[in-house]
């Protein structure tokens, strides 16, 4: 009789190209992402040692990291210059790697363009059981269809770029079982941020985690995007969850998802993937849902989460010594004290966007908030920005963009905007900013900016009230 | 990749945990398309403060970096290993490592050394004052005082970094394996690997 397996080893086990004695494996990559940001020096090694790409048509190319986030084409449909050369470059560098080595590219002003991790699924390109790779850590998103999905740095790029494949070790295993419903005003994100917590932000290093349970299983193929993306948060390389008729509903009929009598092999293999009753997981953490308030980040880790009911921690409280002077650091660098109350702390900027959480979802429950309200007058800069094109022209056909507009938030073209502020949207050195992205790291939208991750929801709540807030008191 | 036989010299005595990317290198940088010129993003928040360890001139041109847990976390970019790269560093010891920067890390020819929290605490102690040597070959960590860290290290790696290997070469020559293998998914699931342009 075979051993119960996991979803995991089961994805592992049928990319295993070549098994080497020391346990390195080489294993078969079906989907490549491409961006302009971590690309060039891969390609650029390539043309070096006169190699080819060995699977073009299983790449696909777009650009997101850089991109300004207003008009990309003038009325004459001509390119809108890009100001920052350096910029300009990165991009000009995929348009021409794109085509020279015969990979697919989604041009900037294309209504298909849009963050990568947004792209992929919305295409149908990232796939149940398919092992999908890009140079961005946030790759784990993809595991939200059931794909083994990782970011990989550029050197890595290229590997996949000439060989189609990776060497790599076999991860452990972990599983996060959800149980429950979260209530009301409590989003994906915010269990994510628990999740995030729980582990700590190196809890998943050497993991592949797999989540399961009621809140997951009930959770949309959007929440579950959400849950995945945050996974390298915890330090987890992939954050994978069994593909189920939701995922099946979510793909069928797109645009690179397979058709006719493929789709029914396909659905026949995504069935047996999911892990076996009494598989076993290296390490297993369990939630209740329940238990989860709407949650923000108080510190530059994205581990530092509290209730938005709850204080800003006093360093002194953490049982370890390096997380003391870790915790003094960021409150330094936050401008915060320890025992203030989050609800007092305002805002200068809000963001809603990022790979994390900007599809139609997101911009619905952030558009729910903002709906006949206007936004806070200290507020300096709101910005919206949807993940791709369709997900823009979807809000549009749904009257979000109006109600974002109408409140006082500038509605932006697809990108990765200001979650790591790679083009002109930043925030200014000493502000704060409500930020939908996933990272609040030092300096990470902008130097000296001071980030507050939380919901679309709560974003939205923050920019009405000019300070964090409590969704659940303002829609209640 | 120039082969990776043993370092010997001073370290920077840095030691702070959750060191992410971001903080190696910031996304202003990330828009270089060459793998060099990285230095001067370097660090550039911890520069920022008065007295940091890569100011001081005690420690210019250390090739040993000790830090703390979880390094490198958080961004998949490269640069961080270009950077590091770029000070001239060949080592980070500290007590875990991102899985995502010890392989970019690897490809760079830059040797992570994961040790207990205790034995970095003794390392960032020696390291004011003294050389340390860490040698790949033997596995083993050393100081002139006698102290004697053995670190664990993946032999695939290890293989890779002694002996200096272009790891796109030694996929390449399994290429038979890579075509036979992607027959035979073209046969069992064809829609996975079909030509989806």
């Amino acid at each position: 009789m075979n051993q119960p397996r996991t979803l995991y080893e089961k994805i592992w086990d049928s990319h295993v190209v070549k098994r080497r004695d020391d346990g390195t494996c080489i294993v078969f990559i079906d989907r490549h992402l491409v961006h302009e940001v971590t690309s060039p020096q891969a390609f650029e090694g390539l043309r070096a040692a006169g190699r080819p790409v060995r699977r073009p048509d299983l790449t696909l190319a777009v650009a997101d990291h850089n991109l300004p986030t207003t008009a990309r084409r003038d009325a004459g449909g001509n390119r809108v210059p890009i100001a920052d050369s350096m910029s300009a470059k990165q991009l000009e560098a995929l348009e021409a790697n794109a085509p020279a080595f015969g990979i697919r590219y989604i041009d900037d002003a294309a209504p298909e363009q849009g963050i990568v991790h947004v792209v992929g699924p919305e295409q149908g390109f990232t796939l149940p059981g398919c092992t999908l790779v890009c140079g961005d850590s946030h790759t784990a998103a993809h595991g939200a269809l059931g794909a083994l999905a990782f970011g990989i740095g550029t050197s890595e790029v290229e590997h996949v770029l000439a060989t189609q494949t990776l060497l790599l070790k076999q991860s452990k295993s972990m599983e996060v079982r959800v149980e429950g419903t979260l209530g009301f005003g409590v989003s994906p994100k915010d269990l994510v941020l628990a999740i995030v917590a729980k582990l700590g932000a190196s809890g998943g290093t050497g993991y592949v985690v797999e989540y399961t349970g009621s809140t997951i299983r009930d959770m949309s193929i959007e929440g579950r995007l959400t849950i995945s993306n945050m996974s390298i948060e915890a330090g987890a390389r992939a954050g994978l969850i069994a593909p189920d008729e939701k995922t099946y509903a979510y793909l069928k009929g797109r645009p690179y998802a397979p058709t006719g009598a493929d789709w029914d092999a396909a659905l026949a293999w995504w069935q047996s993937l999911p892990s076996d009753q009494g598989a076993r997981y290296d390490k297993r953490v369990a939630l209740d849902a329940t238990d989860i308030a709407p949650n923000v980040t108080w510190g530059t880790s994205p581990e530092d989460v509290v209730p938005i009911t709850g204080n800003v921690p006093d360093p002194d409280s953490f049982a370890d010594e390096s997380k003391r002077a870790a915790a003094a650091k960021s409150l330094d660098y936050m401008g915060l004290t320890p025992g203030q109350r989050m609800q007092d702390i305002p805002v200068d900027n809000i963001f809603i966007g990022s790979c994390t959480n900007s599809r139609i979802e997101d911009l619905r429950a952030a558009a729910a908030v903002a709906k006949g309200r206007k936004i806070a007058g200290g507020i300096k800069q709101a910005l919206v920005v949807p993940g791709s094109g369709l997900v823009k022209r979807q809000a549009e056909e749904e009257g979000l963009d109006r109600i974002f507009i109408e409140a006082g938030f500038e509605w932006r073209e697809p990108g990765c905007s200001m979650c790591l502020g790679m083009n002109p949207d930043k925030v200014p050195p000493g502000q704060r900013c409500a930020s939908t992205s996933n990272r609040n790291f030092v300096g990470r939208q902008g130097p000296g900016a001071r980030t507050h991750l939380l919901s679309p929801a709560m974003a939205a709540a923050a920019a009405i009230t000019g300070k964090l807030a409590d969704i659940r008191e303002m829609m209640g | 990749m120039e082969p990776f036989k043993q370092v010997e010299g001073r370290a920077y005595p840095f030691g702070r945990k959750n060191v992410d990317t971001d903080v190696i290198i910031p996304a202003e940088y990330l828009k270089t398309i060459s793998r060099e010129g990285l230095f001067e993003g370097a660090f550039k928040v911890v520069r920022a403060e008065e007295g940091n360890v890569f100011d001081d001139p005690e420690y210019a041109g250390a090739p040993i970096l000790i830090a703390g847990d979880n390094f490198g976390c958080g961004s998949s970019r490269e640069h961080a290993a270009w950077a590091l790269n770029d000070m001239g560093i060949r080592v980070v010891v500290a007590p875990s490592f991102s899985d995502i920067f010890s392989s970019n890390a690897f490809k760079n020819g830059i040797l992570a050394v994961e040790l207990s929290q205790a034995a970095i605490n003794r390392l960032m102690e020696v390291a004011t004052t003294d050389p340390i040597t860490v040698d790949l070959e033997n596995q083993v960590v050393t100081t002139p005082f006698q102290d004697r860290f053995e670190f664990p290290i993946d032999a695939f790696r290890k293989s890779c970094l002694v002996a200096g290997l272009d790891e796109i070469g030694l996929t390449l020559e399994s290429g038979e394996a890579i075509a036979s293998y992607e027959q035979q998914v073209s046969a069992a699931r064809p829609w996975l690997i079909k030509e989806t342009a």
